[in-house]
């Protein structure tokens, strides 16, 4: 280790004091919704409520489980995820694993077919047009189809394919087994790192996707949790939530209820429901997504 | 086995670009793309000659500027500082929190900052009016003044720690031999991050500004929607995206949206290959 002089030692405090800073400003914001999600909602409107649940209470989340249009939202979240991942990183893992055989006649020319839709775009408008000439407007698929194909995530798997030695495939063609076969049996197993990677990423971008819901959907039973949470954020639809928890509760539970319960308390206990399946998943895919990015920004 | 993905990407990707189309056209919502009749420029001239145009283009340029003035060197000062830290335990932390708000969604963070900023009893004001910088509560949300620093804040927030990983990886790729020389040469710490370690990492600073400037007309989407949801922030919120989105779609107004956009696209994408020339120049070819 080398030695540290004076100035060395003074340069270290500030960056350890401007790093706990740093640590401290990212968690705050997380801490302190916890925090209010856990207080009651009355005792939160006075004040002062920062580190630690003043009247503590569970109030909060159970108006939110009984509510049944966020519990219909996060399974629509979470059908979502599952089916847009597994098959957006099927069909990309699918082409990529054709435009990286060298038998494939032309597959240059389809590689720039596909690159050229990374710099052009026909834009929102055409888009959204297009999506609703199809009549897929209100439908569960018009949140999982249009993002099919990741042409960025289908380069960084087949960049990776390329790499894997050639007889492996040969072998298992000379046995009899279709491309559909060796891509599923022999490839995606052994592209474990850069499958998990992509997963990741694509079932991220569907669980905090709610702009194309917001603008796709309007049927109340196919909304998202982020795309109610945004709904709830800028209106007042929270009274009429609370209303409708009423039905669920027992009278005087409900008189109680109400008192304690408040919008903000509501917004912060919705907004938790909303974060925890990110923030329990995250730290142990943590050292797959480095890696990602990494392989991400060297193939550009 | 190709061919259905290629069909795909023709429907869903290549259709849409035919779509634009639409611009040159008073675009009916019976007719389609197909049979809406043609009208030239008109929508072009409507959007260059409307008030909003010039507000727009502002809030647009001023707030990408903004963001990369701030944005970009950010996560670079920020790897700088881990890569000093010597408990490991203390630097896997420190990072592990930082990446944190990345892999949430704007929505949430959008709730965090209005919950934070809140009039009523948000953390900052609590805090402002305990340390007597303030006696009433400010609704920093509904101020134009503050909304660009909200906004370029907010941003650097979520992005720095996730942004710092590629520029970590490269300062782990430096030789640590010429540490030690120059220590040696008795170089302070501060001397040997700008002697060596801001060098040796210069290839990729550069390239990442080539590509930050590449896209310099995307200001922001999900951010702005967001954060400016009063509608007195208009003034100073408005971008070419969020604009679109808004004629577009909440106006219906189909054929003018398209054109604006098509405006931002045709400029971006001149930007992104003056930065690709730019690249190629410096040696540090993108690909």
């Amino acid at each position: 280790m080398m030695k540290l002089t004076r100035s060395d030692k003074v340069l270290q405090v500030l960056i350890y004091i401007l790093l706990l800073l740093l640590g401290f400003v990212t968690l705050y914001p997380f801490w302190n919704s916890l925090v209010i999600s856990f207080n009651t909602g009355a005792d939160t409107a006075f004040g002062g409520i920062t580190f630690w649940p003043r009247s503590p209470t569970l109030d909060n989340y159970e108006v939110v489980f009984h509510d049944s249009r966020i519990g219909q939202a996060f399974l629509v979240s979470v059908l979502r995820t599952v089916v847009g991942t597994v098959l957006s990183v099927l069909f990309t893992a699918i082409l990529a694993y054709g435009l990286s055989r060298q038998e494939l006649l032309g597959r240059r020319y389809y590689m720039v077919f596909c690159v050229i839709t990374m710099y052009f775009s026909g834009g929102l408008i055409p888009t959204f047009l297009l999506l609703r000439e199809f009549g897929m407007m209100d439908t569960f698929w018009v949140l999982v189809i249009p993002g099919l194909i990741s042409v960025y995530n289908m380069i960084i798997f087949r960049t990776f394919f390329l790499g894997l030695p050639a007889g492996l495939a040969e072998s298992a063609r000379i046995d009899g087994c279709n491309h559909i076969g060796v891509l599923l049996r022999i490839v995606l197993p052994i592209s474990g790192p850069v499958v998990a990677t992509l997963a990741l990423f694509t079932a991220v971008w569907h669980w905090n996707d709610w702009f194309s819901a917001s603008i796709y959907i309007n049927d109340p039973k196919l909304i998202p949790i982020q795309t109610l949470l945004k709904q709830i954020l800028n209106s007042n639809i929270v009274t009429d939530q609370l209303q409708s928890i009423g039905m669920n509760a027992a009278a005087q539970d409900r008189q109680a209820m109400m008192k304690s319960v408040t919008t903000k308390s509501l917004i912060m206990a919705t907004t938790m429901v909303a974060t925890l399946p990110i923030i329990m998943v995250y730290p142990f895919l943590q050292k797959y997504f480095v890696k990602g990015v990494l392989i991400g920004s060297l193939k550009e | 086995m190709v061919v259905p993905a290629l069909i795909f990407i023709l429907i869903f990707s290549y259709l849409p670009m035919y779509g634009v189309l639409m611009a040159f056209q008073d675009y009916q919502l019976f007719g389609g793309f197909f049979n809406s009749p043609w009208v030239g420029l008109k929508h072009f001239e409507a959007f260059f000659n409307s008030p909003d145009f010039w507000t727009v283009m502002r809030n647009t340029i001023v707030i990408s500027l903004l963001k990369l003035l701030f944005g970009f060197p950010a996560p670079i000062l920020l790897a700088l500082m881990l890569n000093e830290v010597r408990q490991m335990m203390f630097k896997r932390i420190i990072q592990t929190v930082s990446y944190l708000p990345h892999f949430l969604s704007w929505v949430i963070v959008g709730g965090f900052v209005g919950s934070m900023l809140s009039t009523d009893n948000g953390s900052v004001n609590m805090l402002l009016m305990s340390l007597n910088l303030t006696t009433e509560p400010i609704s920093f949300l509904s101020v134009p003044e503050y909304f660009w620093g909200i906004l370029v804040a907010t941003g650097v927030w979520k992005e720095i720690g996730f942004a710092a990983i590629v520029y970590l990886a490269a300062i782990a790729g430096i030789d640590p031999h010429l540490y030690e020389a120059a220590s040696i040469d008795g170089a302070s710490r501060f001397k040997q991050i700008q002697l060596i370690t801001l060098p040796c990492i210069r290839p990729v600073i550069i390239i990442f500004m080539i590509l930050a400037v590449g896209n310099i007309l995307n200001a922001g989407f999900e951010d702005i929607l967001i954060l400016a949801t009063n509608p007195i922030l208009r003034d100073v919120s408005d971008v070419i995206d969020t604009y679109v989105y808004r004629m577009g779609i909440l106006n219906s107004r189909f054929s003018y949206a398209a054109a604006a956009g098509l405006f931002k696209a045709v400029i971006s994408v001149s930007l992104l290959a003056i930065a690709n020339k730019a690249a190629r120049k410096m040696g540090s070819s993108l690909w």
